[in-house]
């Protein structure tokens, strides 16, 4: 492993997944801020906001993410200048955490919204009946059944999140997939090494966040 | 114990799902303190009227009031109206993430904005007057069907209803826990609670219901004292139906 010995390789190579851990944790915050409320308006009695949450999910769903993050470069940044930082890197990293949370956010809102379906109608019936407004039985009897229902199934978008966000790449932030990409270029005696680190040390990051989440589904289970 | 004030007032109500002409022309008034049983067979209308009257379904003519108000169509008003207005379901609906006492102090806190510890205490109170106090910290699916449905009573009671709908209470319930749901309810018509009640606990409508309601086909068919009804029934479909029961 020659090429791990070298300190500047090292360095690039924990820089990189520095970035991937930057990304994947702005981008989960964001993205089910975002994904719990495009949820609760694809539920709202207001038709507005259920078809502003189907139109964002039918958009942001079905666009591959390379178009999304190259728009935010592209399209928010280049051409009508949106500028999130004046550090260049910076600026990379926050333009990717907007494409990774709005295309996050519409996978976040569709397995809240399965979610809240796994949830009885009695305990919205039994909400208002007590006097709750829409509101207080979305946010203190359905939402909280809900969140317990889909901690697996988020678990399996929040570990997506963490791989696309290697798409950030393109856009010029040097993190884990280009340090990758770098390395195997200047050392083609040892790609085949370089790969198993990078795959490695996802697998290595990944593997524990699903089991962790499955013992957070099976601890927070609602008995029924 | 009826007052002769009219509580609830129902008035050429009537109610579609679709074609279906569930509600046709319904009237009733139930004045305070009274108990109203509402009986008749299945698809009859009978627990669509009960959930008319908190508007857990909306209405497509006429006009409900409670006490003396038009029922709000929606918003702070409506959710206002539904909390004077206790309601226990036939599949109970205890919230499954809570435990029975926040189950009964959920509503005095977030609705009446009750203190934490004053909703506690009349919370454990309640639940001592349905027989299960020592249960107050388990969450619901570890309680049998009775128990549930009588902390189902104890969270409605919470809110101080000025009345309470019970759509179906023991319909769901093994038999031998029917009689301690009963006991409750009929305790509760004693001290005078208004009560309309949909069930098919002939017993029940007996001896504690001031007046049966007896529906079919979305009509309200007949409205007599129980031993009247019982005894004498006006029309045919209240007989057949009645021998149907009856006879077993």
């Amino acid at each position: 492993m020659h090429v791990f010995a070298d300190q500047t390789n090292l360095d690039a190579y924990v820089s990189g997944f520095l970035w991937i851990l930057k990304l994947t944790g702005a981008s989960t915050f964001f993205a089910l801020v975002l994904g719990v409320l495009l949820a609760a308006f694809r539920v709202s009695p207001v038709p507005v906001l259920r078809g502003l949450g189907t139109a964002w999910v039918n958009i942001f769903r079905n666009t591959p993410l390379t178009l999304i993050i190259f728009f935010c470069y592209f399209g928010l940044f280049s051409t009508l200048g949106l500028s999130l930082s004046d550090d260049l890197n910076l600026n990379n990293y926050w333009l990717g955490v907007v494409g990774l949370s709005v295309y996050t956010a519409a996978f976040v809102c569709e397995a809240v919204r399965s979610g809240i379906n796994t949830v009885p109608a009695g305990q919205a019936e039994a909400a208002r009946a007590v006097g709750l407004t829409f509101f207080q039985t979305l946010r203190i009897v359905i939402l909280p059944q809900a969140g317990r229902a889909v901690v697996a199934p988020l678990g399996s978008v929040l570990i997506a999140l963490c791989k696309n966000a290697t798409i950030v790449g393109t856009i010029g932030l040097i993190e884990a997939s280009s340090v990758m990409k770098d390395l195997i270029n200047s050392n083609g005696d040892a790609v085949i090494p370089i790969f198993l680190v990078f795959a490695g040390t996802f697998a290595a990051l990944l593997i524990p966040t699903g089991y962790f989440f499955g013992w957070l589904a099976n601890r927070l289970a609602v008995k029924r | 114990m009826t007052t002769g004030e009219p509580l609830i007032v129902l008035d050429s109500v009537n109610k579609w799902f679709g074609p279906l002409h569930v509600l046709d022309d319904v009237s009733l008034a139930v004045d305070k303190g009274e108990v109203v049983v509402v009986i008749g067979p299945s698809g009859s209308g009978k627990s669509t009227l009960c959930r008319t009257i908190n508007r857990l379904e909306p209405i497509s003519s006429g006009s409900i009031t409670f006490d003396g108000q038009p029922l709000p169509a929606e918003g702070k008003a409506l959710a206002k109206l539904r909390s004077e207005v206790g309601m226990v379901f036939q599949s109970f609906n205890l919230f499954a993430h809570k435990t029975i006492l926040e189950n009964v102090t959920l509503g005095p806190v977030k609705v009446r904005k009750e203190k934490a510890a004053s909703a506690r205490e009349r919370g454990l109170a309640l639940l001592d007057r349905v027989g299960i106090a020592n249960q107050a910290d388990k969450f619901p699916a570890q309680l049998s069907g009775g128990q549930q449905q009588r902390v189902a009573i104890a969270r409605a009671l919470a809110m101080q209803p000025k009345a309470m709908l019970f759509d179906e209470p023991t319909s769901a319930l093994d038999p031998e826990m029917v009689g301690e749901v009963l006991d409750v309810m009929t305790s509760l018509a004693r001290e005078g609670m208004t009560m309309v009640v949909v069930t098919h606990e002939m017993g029940f409508a007996r001896h504690a219901a001031n007046r049966v309601i007896f529906m079919a086909d979305g009509q309200l068919v007949e409205d007599a004292p129980p031993a009247e009804f019982f005894a004498n029934p006006r029309s045919e479909r209240a007989r057949d139906f009645l021998s149907k029961i009856l006879t077993h």
